[in-house]
């Protein structure tokens, strides 16, 4: 533990599923989050997931996290049909969390990555996507100095205000091992959330499998391995890009491009 | 008083005050043992002591013969002489018959010491120095001793013959003596071996081992228990905390052990005896062998209560072992290290979380996918996509044989192996059928890396598997699968006839069902691996395949039960303990010196490992694609 036991941090999780078996599985994001909670306040760390309770997977993979040397997990009950963030967003009204740390997107259902957003939102409070660590809190300035990831292994240090909500992206430090024992005798202490509220846009989708979308081909220009070695790990040189601030424009500039692409 | 006088009255008290000491001495130790976990006490077995001595521990010992001859002399000297002893000083029971029997036997013992006291004039570095280098004094004079005692007695010298001064010098030597042989037997001297060792023969855990027997399955856990594995000295089961006091400190463990030699942090030896000094408390300084490689000695303690990792010894230790079970073969006293590791590996993994290097990535990887690196499990078959292969299931629901193909089907190397099977077993005709895309990881990884429950998982997965269909044998070329198959999966109910590859092949050649090449004059050698050789005992059936192509095996100087492991087995490849140098290199060392051009294998496990090794180097080849280059293409 480095940080103040008193800070109130609170981590979701969520169920994971192996891209190649299709096994629930802890999402390796929230993993991670959960990682980074563990090492800032140990014990004192909230862990929260909001799903159906009863499923086996949802069991299971509950365990595993709880094999991280968590003592408990709140689940909040909720049925199938419920709208996860606005039923998040009910839970913390009445007691916002110092820190609310989620993964960057679920990893099945709708995947639509929304949820630190909407929260953000709602709570009206910042967010800070694809973190990597939490490097200092003032709790005199209620102020948090945190990581961010950016591409081929750069980072950038970002002051933000507590409270605020944080997405944890896949640079952060691996999440232990799960342990079987500890999996077992964790608690998972069900709560059921009778004010949860339905999602209503949902109720009219026709859910397809996703397509594998096509992938725009790389072409490798270097002839040797140093220029192999440089394209790896060279910063991308921008240059080309502009800021335009005028909505107009922007939409024109957009346009023009889809149709550079060949996509209109 | 003279010196005919003053001995027998002082005698008796001596030796009674030895033998009131030991008797403490033993309910105190007994207690030790008593702190550990219940256990089935095999009360019959303490009649079978003697038997198990003279055959079982014998057996071990003979390979050196200088020692096991010296050991008969020098134990069986004793034993008569203590009884003898105990009959005529202390109850006063003097025939002239049993003082020649007491010059005799303390005469054997003598001799016997003599030729241990020889035996540590250049020791060996596997044999602990410390009281051990007192012991063969201690023998001399305990023998001699009484042996001088009863000479008068004999009427071979004059009752009164002798002075003060040898009246003295007999006294300090009895007490010397039978401080060391009596009281030495339960207060924690060297001598402890004989008394611990006895009863853990009796009473081992593994009672099948006696008699030519084989028990090296590994003792399967209750999963719901409060704590998993073992923790502190106290967590281990009782009759192991008696067994590891029976150790003699003799070092043929650490003398075989693979790891050690690799200059890894582990010495089977040493981790014995911390195990003593965790259970009885105090500290590891007063140790007098070799210390852990890289590690120094004297600086751990332990407590019956007190935990074993990072204070007693570091983890390292625990993780080098690569479960070979050459230790555990060596052992006179049957002492099962491998038991002990894995269950301290357990605690480490199910209770700590804390397997070492890509440990925690493999048993995430059998959760999620079934095989160790997490390839898709509907990929399982893509090896065989070009041998239209029966899958269980799908294509058949009975068959003779069903085929066990492991994890070599994602690793292109092995491929060849499972190719080459295939082929000789069209061959011979033989009916048999695959799991396909339903066969899992065996669980011998995970078992091995401590993770009991992911283990139960797969055996429980793949038992319910095959129990829905019909078929006689198992076959597969995959020992670790084999041992798991054939000596594991019974505690979860499935009971199977599993062959390896060898000893099923080595059948079809003897019914004439296989006919192979019989000029094949290629220099090989062969390495045992340990799962098929030390594990169940099959030394002969891949050497008569061998012979059976013509080839004359050039025998390496480690081969059959004193084969040296290639390093892959227990995990020991995914923890990957950082050593002087790598295991499967002294493997190819081994090898080369036989001169070989070809290392035959039987294993994938063994054929990865000794393919790693750089070049040049001998071909690895398993037993299956040495046996198809010599396959005779029956021409009907
Ligand atoms: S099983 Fe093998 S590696 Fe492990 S301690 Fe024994 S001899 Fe050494
Ligand atoms: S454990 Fe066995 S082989 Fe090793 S030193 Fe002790 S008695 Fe000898």
């Amino acid at each position: 533990m480095i940080f103040d036991p008193s800070l109130n941090i609170v981590t979701l999780v969520s169920i994971g599923e192996h891209p190649l078996s299709g096994r629930p599985r802890r999402a390796e994001q929230d993993a991670r989050a959960l990682e980074l909670g563990l090492k800032l306040v140990a014990d004192n760390l909230q862990v929260l997931y909001i799903g159906q309770a009863k499923s086996p997977a949802t069991v299971s993979v509950l365990k595993d996290y709880l094999g991280m040397g968590l003592g408990q997990i709140q689940v909040l009950d909720v049925p199938p049909q419920a709208d996860i963030s606005n039923t998040l967003l009910e839970n913390f009204k009445a007691n916002c969390p110092d820190i609310i740390l989620t993964g960057g997107r679920a990893e099945n259902g709708e995947s639509s990555g929304m949820i630190p957003y909407l929260l953000a939102e709602q709570l009206n409070i910042p967010i800070v996507t694809s973190i990597t660590d939490i490097v200092s809190i003032d709790m005199l300035t209620g102020l948090a100095e945190v990581l961010q990831a950016l591409p081929r292994g750069q980072r950038r240090k970002i002051k933000v205000s507590l409270p605020f909500v944080a997405s944890v992206d896949m640079a952060a430090p691996a999440p232990r091992q799960s342990a079987y024992g500890c999996a077992m005798r964790g608690q998972l202490v069900v709560k059921d959330f009778n004010q949860s509220i339905d999602d209503v846009g949902q109720r009219h989708w026709q859910v397809n499998s996703a397509q594998m979308r096509p992938k725009r081909l790389k072409i490798v220009k270097a002839k040797t391995a140093a220029d192999r070695f440089k394209a790896a790990t060279a910063k991308i040189q921008g240059g080309s890009g502009k800021v335009i601030y005028d909505s107009k424009e922007s939409a024109q500039e957009i346009f023009k491009l889809l149709r550079d692409e060949e996509m209109l | 008083m003279s010196f005919a006088e003053f001995l027998p009255q002082l005698l008796p008290i001596l030796i009674l005050l030895g033998l009131v000491l030991a008797v403490i001495g033993a309910l105190r130790r007994i207690l030790l043992w008593r702190q550990g976990q219940e256990s089935t006490i095999h009360w019959a077995g303490l009649f079978s002591i003697p038997q198990r001595y003279l055959v079982d521990l014998h057996h071990v010992v003979a390979s050196d013969k200088y020692i096991s001859n010296t050991h008969v002399a020098t134990a069986g000297g004793f034993v008569l002489t203590a009884l003898l002893v105990i009959l005529i000083y202390l109850f006063d029971v003097a025939t002239n018959i049993l003082n020649y029997a007491l010059l005799a036997s303390s005469g054997l013992m003598f001799v016997g010491a003599v030729f241990v006291l020889m035996r540590r004039i250049n020791p060996p570095p596997n044999l602990s120095l410390g009281p051990w280098s007192r012991l063969p004094y201690s023998l001399l004079i305990f023998s001699s001793s009484f042996f001088v005692l009863t000479l008068p007695a004999s009427g071979l010298l004059p009752i009164d013959s002798g002075s003060w001064l040898l009246a003295i010098l007999l006294v300090v030597g009895i007490i010397w003596g039978v401080g060391e042989m009596f009281f030495g037997l339960t207060w924690g001297g060297p001598m402890k071996h004989a008394f611990a060792g006895a009863l853990h023969l009796g009473l081992h855990r593994r009672q099948d081992r006696f008699g030519g027997g084989r028990s090296t399955g590994l003792i399967s856990i209750d999963l719901e228990k409060d704590k998993l594995g073992v923790e502190k000295p106290e967590d281990f089961k009782w009759s192991q905390l008696l067994s590891f006091d029976a150790c003699v400190e003799c070092g043929r463990c650490e003398k075989a052990c693979p790891a050690f030699a690799a200059g890894q942090p582990l010495n089977p030896k040493k981790i014995i005896q911390d195990m003593v000094v965790g259970m009885a408390g105090g500290n590891t300084a007063k140790f007098a062998g070799s210390a852990y490689p890289g590690v120094e000695l004297g600086s751990h303690k332990g407590g019956a209560v007190i935990p074993i990792v990072d204070v007693l010894l570091e983890a390292n230790t625990l993780w080098s072992c690569t479960t070979c079970r050459a230790c555990v073969q060596e052992c006179p006293m049957m002492i099962e290290h491998v038991d002990a590791i894995v269950d301290m590996r357990r605690f480490e993994t199910m209770e700590k979380g804390k397997t070492p290097g890509k440990g925690a990535e493999v048993l995430d990887n059998l959760n999620t996918t079934d095989n160790p690196n997490g390839h898709a499990p509907s990929s399982r078959m893509n090896w065989a996509a070009d041998q239209n292969l029966a899958v269980f299931g799908s294509d058949v629901d009975r068959a003779d044989v069903l085929l066990w193909i492991g994890d070599a089907a994602f690793d292109m190397r092995n491929q060849r192996t499972l190719r080459a099977m295939i082929t000789l077993l069209r061959a011979a005709k033989v009916d048999f059928a695959v799991l396909g895309d339903c066969e899992c990881d065996s669980g011998d990884l995970a078992r091995r890396l401590g993770d009991e429950a992911t283990f139960q998982r797969l055996a429980k997965t793949n038992i319910a598997t095959m129990s829905q269909f019909e078929f006689k044998h198992i076959v597969t070329a995959d020992p670790h699968a084999f041992h798991c198959l054939k000596n594991e999966y019974a505690d979860f109910g499935g009971h199977y006839d599993v062959y390896h590859h060898t000893g099923f092949f080595a059948d079809l050649v003897k019914n004439g069902k296989i006919k192979l090449n019989t000029n094949n004059a290629i220099s090989l050698t062969y390495h045992d691996p340990c799962y098929l050789g030390r594990y169940n005992g099959e030394y002969d059936a891949p050497r008569y395949l061998l012979e059976a192509m013509g080839i004359n095996v050039k025998e390496m100087e480690r081969s059959k039960s004193k084969s040296r492991c290639c390093g892959g087995g227990g995990g020991a490849a995914v923890t990957d303990i950082p050593g002087k140098q790598r295991i499967p290199d002294m493997r190819m060392d081994d090898a080369n010196s036989t001169g070989a051009e070809i290392v035959a294998v039987a294993c994938p496990g063994c054929s990865q490992m000794l393919e790693g090794v750089v070049e040049p180097r001998p071909q690895v080849k398993d037993i299956a694609e040495l046996m198809l280059d010599a396959l005779c293409e029956e021409v009907v």
